[in-house]
C-alpha cells in the first residue's frame, strides 16, 4: 500500500498560447517509511510536481489522481487541501529567508501547525522547544522567540524542517531542501533529515538536481526530464546499472571528488529538445567510466 | 622559474560595519597557462578576493601585480591596459549581458573599447572567430542573449572576455547557475580553452569538486584566510587543515556505496 500514490499526473499553466502542459502524465509511489528521490535538470517538471501534491500553485490545472493515506487529493477545494498540509504532508523548500515570515517569531511559526489543530500554546511551545532542540539549534528555549533575521542560513533551515514536521505527517516533501546551504551545513542537515524520518517512520519525497545527495539519502530514485518519467528504480540500480541514456549521461556529467580529473566528462543526452545550440557543438561524449566501480 | 603572472601579496579588505576583514592577509601566485582554484564556503573571502584581483575593488592594503603591473595603484589608461590582460566571467549569465545588445556587440564591445579592431567588417570576423570557439557559430551574431539557454549565455560571456586575448581570466563561480549538463559542457570549454589559448585561471567555486576538475592548484578560504594552498592532488589527497578535511567529508559524492562507507547513506 502506497502512502502517496500518483497516477497520470498532468499539470499544465496558463500561457500565452493557451495552457501550456509541463507535466505529461507521471505514475509515482512513496511506500511508508521510504525515502524516494525525485530527481532531474531544470524543466524535467520535478518541482511542479512536489507543488501539486498540495495544490500549491492556485492557477495550475491538475488531472489525473494524486491520494495521499488514500485521500484523493485532485480536485478538492482549497479548503479542504489545506488540511493536509502538515499532519498530511510537511513542505520544505529551498530558501529558508522566502518560506519564513519576517515579522513572526521563530517560536510562533514552529508551534502555529500544533495551535491550529487546538494544541494549548504551552504545550505546543514544549514541544517546539524540544524539537528545535533535536534539530541541533543549541539554546533553543532562549531563542525560540527571534526573528528569522536572527538566525543564520543553516539555522533557519532547521526551523522550516521543524514547522513541516512538527504535527507529524507522514510524508515529507523537500524540494531543493539544502541548496542554498554551504556542504558542511549540508551534510548536517541532510543526516538530520534522515534520522528525523527514520525516528518518526516518516516518508520522504526529495525533489533534487544533485546526484549526490540522492545517493546518501533515497532509497528510491525516480529520474525525470521534460515533464516524464524517464527511469525508475532503487538507488544502487539506477546509479551501478542505469537503463536509460539520460540517465547514464547525468550520471556522467557530474564532476566527482573521487574520480580521475583527466577523464573527460560527459556532455549529457543526444535527443534534448531545449539544448540545440550547446548540443551540437559539445564534444563528443566518453563512454561512462564513472560506475564502474 | 620564471616569474608567476598574477602576483597576490598580503591583500587586506575590510567593509564598513563588520567588524572582521572579508580578506585578512592574502597571498598566492598564478602562474602562466596555470589555473589557481579558489574553494570556500559563503563569506570566506573568496569573491572578494577575486574582485579585488579584478580592480573591481581597491583593497586596503596589499598588493596585486599582473605580469609586473599593480593592479590596486591603476587609474584610467592604466585600467585599460590591465582590462586586456586579464577579464571575468561572472557567476549569473542572465545578469551579466546586456539584453538589448546583440551576441555581435556583446563581443565586440571589447575589441572597440581596446582600439583593436576598428574596421566593423574585420571585428565581425574576429566576433565570429570567437563564437566559434566557445562552440557557438555565425548564426547566432544577430541574436539577443534572451534566446539562448544558460549554458549557451556563459559560451557568450567566456567570448566577450576573450575577445580581448587576456592573459587571465578570472573567474566566479562560472558554473554554479546551471544544470549539470550545461556545467560538464562549460567545464569541458574551460579545460580546452587553457590549452588551446595558454591561459591562465583564477576560478572561484565553492563546489569542490569542479575546481578539482578544472585547477591544477587550489587556495582554501575560510574566514578571511588561505588556509591551505597546494597542488591539487596533495589538497584533496592528503589534506592538511583540519576545514580542508570537514569540506572534502561533507562533499556528496553520487555513488551510495562511497556514501554508505562514509555514513551518509541509508540501507536498502
Amino acid at each position: 500500500m502506497s502512502l502517496l500514490s500518483i497516477r497520470d499526473l498532468r499539470v499544465s499553466y496558463p500561457g500565452a498560447a493557451g495552457p501550456a502542459e509541463v507535466v505529461h502524465g507521471i505514475d509515482l509511489d512513496v511506500a511508508p517509511g521510504t525515502r524516494v528521490a525525485l530527481v532531474g535538470e531544470s524543466g524535467s517538471g520535478k518541482s511542479v510536481i512536489a507543488r501539486s501534491v498540495l495544490g500549491l500553485d492556485a492557477d495550475a490545472s491538475v488531472t489525473g489522481s494524486i491520494r495521499l493515506s488514500g485521500s484523493e487529493l485532485v480536485g478538492l477545494p482549497a479548503r479542504r487541501l489545506r488540511r493536509f498540509r502538515g499532519s498530511g504532508a510537511g513542505l520544505v523548500f529551498q530558501d529558508p529567508l522566502a518560506s519564513l515570515n519576517p515579522v513572526m517569531t521563530i517560536g510562533w511559526q514552529i508551534t502555529q501547525p500544533l495551535v491550529i489543530r487546538g494544541v494549548k500554546r504551552k504545550e505546543a511551545r514544549r514541544r517546539g522547544i524540544e524539537l528545535l532542540e533535536r534539530l541541533g539549534v543549541r539554546d533553543a528555549a532562549r531563542r525560540f522567540d527571534d526573528y528569522p533575521h536572527q538566525y543564520s542560513g543553516g539555522m533557519r533551515q532547521r526551523v522550516v524542517i521543524a514547522i513541516a514536521v512538527i504535527a507529524e505527517p507522514d510524508l515529507l516533501i523537500a524540494d531543493e531542501p539544502t541548496t542554498a546551504l554551504d556542504v558542511r551545513v549540508q551534510a548536517q542537515v541532510l543526516a538530520l533529515l534522515g534520522e528525523l524520518a527514520e525516528e518518526r517512520g516518516m516518508s520522504v519525497l526529495l525533489i533534487t538536481h544533485d546526484l549526490g545527495i540522492v545517493a546518501g539519502f533515497a532509497q528510491q530514485v525516480v529520474v525525470l526530464r521534460n515533464g516524464r518519467v524517464v527511469e525508475r528504480g532503487q538507488t544502487d540500480d539506477i546509479f551501478y546499472r542505469p537503463a536509460h541514456p539520460y540517465t547514464r549521461g547525468l550520471l556522467a556529467a557530474v564532476p566527482r571528488i573521487d574520480a580521475d580529473p583527466a577523464v573527460r566528462l560527459a556532455t549529457v543526452a543526444p535527443d534534448s529538445p531545449d539544448a540545440d545550440g550547446d548540443q551540437a557543438s559539445a564534444p563528443a561524449p566518453r563512454p561512462n567510466e564513472v560506475n564502474s566501480a | 622559474m620564471t616569474e608567476p603572472l598574477l602576483e597576490v601579496t598580503s591583500l587586506v579588505k575590510s567593509y564598513p560595519g563588520h567588524r572582521s576583514r572579508a580578506v585578512d592577509d592574502v597571498s598566492f601566485t598564478v602562474n602562466r597557462g596555470e589555473a589557481l582554484g579558489l574553494v570556500g564556503e559563503s563569506g570566506s573571502g573568496k569573491s572578494t578576493t577575486a574582485r579585488c584581483v579584478a580592480g573591481l575593488i581597491r583593497p586596503d592594503s596589499g598588493s596585486v601585480l599582473l605580469g609586473g603591473q599593480d593592479v590596486t595603484r591603476a587609474r584610467g589608461r592604466d585600467i585599460r591596459s590591465l582590462r586586456a590582460r586579464m577579464q571575468m566571467v561572472f557567476q549569473d549569465p542572465y545578469s551579466s549581458l546586456n539584453p538589448r545588445m546583440t551576441v555581435e556587440q556583446i563581443v565586440g564591445e571589447g575589441l572597440i573599447v581596446q582600439r583593436m579592431e576598428r574596421r566593423a567588417a574585420a571585428r565581425r570576423d574576429r566576433v565570429v572567430e570567437l563564437l566559434e570557439l566557445v562552440g557557438l557559430s555565425a548564426d547566432h551574431l544577430g541574436r539577443h542573449p534572451r534566446s539562448f539557454s544558460g549554458g549557451q549565455r556563459q559560451r557568450i560571456a567566456i567570448a566577450r572576455a576573450l575577445a580581448v586575448s587576456p592573459e587571465l581570466l578570472i573567474c566566479d563561480e562560472p558554473v554554479s547557475s546551471l544544470d549539470v549538463s550545461m556545467q560538464a559542457q562549460v567545464l569541458n570549454l574551460f579545460r580546452d580553452l587553457r590549452l588551446r589559448l595558454n591561459l591562465s585561471l583564477l576560478f572561484i567555486a565553492h563546489d569542490l569538486a569542479v575546481v578539482r576538475y578544472v585547477c591544477d592548484r587550489v587556495a582554501v578560504m575560510s574566514q578571511g584566510k588561505v588556509v591551505e594552498l597546494g597542488d591539487r592532488e596533495q589538497v584533496y589527497g592528503h589534506p592538511r587543515h583540519p576545514y580542508t578535511r570537514a569540506l572534502l567529508a561533507a562533499v556528496p559524492i553520487p555513488d551510495p556505496r562511497a556514501e554508505r562507507a562514509r555514513g551518509h547513506a541509508p540501507i536498502g
